[in-house]
């Protein structure tokens, strides 16, 4: 069985969908990257479908399953590269992917995460700057 | 090699099994090409084709598709016939509506390909099986 490679890039891992995939081998994909996010630590995840001339609804099922998984691991998922005639066909299909972050390329998806991460972290100082404050 | 040449060209793939998914994708996609479908048209039966390739094999228990080149006299198309000896479909309404599974999936199979192509037509009977037909015609 064919397997789709996981690239690490400093703090995103990168997955490019280059093979028109058996439905075994999306849900090893899954697994993959599950394992990895556990592993390396990272907290994005950016899935290159620009190669896949379909995204039928298992591919859009497993694609959604691995958004959710990916954000119970403290990571997020951002689908990049759909073509034109994809968006076409998926939103006729009736898969409206609810949940899964897009962005037209890899570049706006790599600035898309850091922006997510960033707002994620000031977050997180507000609530210690709060709850450093001791209450009169 | 398939050339498709000639309006009665057809090819039958068995399915049964993940990979024959994939190798009915790429007839369909071949022939799509071939009959000059445009862009959108071919992701659309293309994907019609996935969706119920995938159908076959897990409601159906496996079955085979007919990938074939059609001509009305004024355009060409492509259809493709999708048989199983499986169960068969018992409510067949139910079954055409979007959210509907019985198998874990979206439910969007068979009603999301009926959208996809321009001819759908449905024939099954319980304990028999199912075939069903769908044309792509060029615009």
């Amino acid at each position: 069985m064919e397997r789709v490679p996981v690239l690490k890039i400093g703090d995103i891992l990168l997955v490019s969908i280059q093979i028109d995939m058996e439905d075994q081998v999306a849900l090893q994909l899954q697994e993959d990257l599950a394992d990895k996010i556990v592993s390396t630590g990272c907290h994005g995840v950016i899935i290159d479908i620009s190669a896949l001339d379909i995204v039928d609804s298992f591919v859009g099922r497993t694609l959604a399953t691995i958004a959710s998984v990916s954000k119970v691991l403290d990571a997020d998922t951002v689908v990049v590269g759909m073509r034109p005639a994809v968006a076409i066909t998926l939103v006729e299909l009736g898969l409206s992917l609810p949940g899964i972050r897009t962005a037209l390329n890899v570049e706006l998806g790599m600035k898309l995460l850091a922006q997510e991460r960033e707002r994620y972290e000031l977050d997180l100082e507000d609530e210690d700057e709060e709850s450093a404050v001791p209450t009169p | 090699m398939t050339t498709w040449d000639g309006a009665a060209a057809a090819e039958r793939v068995a399915i049964t099994s993940d990979q024959d998914v994939v190798r009915v994708r790429q007839l369909v996609r071949t022939l799509a090409v071939a009959v000059k479908l445009s862009l959108v048209d071919q992701t659309k039966i293309v994907t019609a084709a996935s969706e119920l390739a995938r159908n076959t094999l897990v409601y159906g228990g496996g079955g085979n598709a007919e990938v074939s080149r059609v001509d009305n006299g004024r355009k060409p198309g492509i259809r493709i016939v999708f048989a199983d000896e499986g169960p068969g479909i018992p409510d067949l309404d139910l079954a055409l509506t979007d959210g509907y599974t019985t198998g874990g999936g979206m439910g969007l199979g068979l009603s999301g390909a009926r959208r996809l192509v321009d001819e759908f037509e449905i024939d099954t009977e319980v304990g028999k099986g199912t075939t069903i037909s769908v044309t792509k015609w060029c615009r």
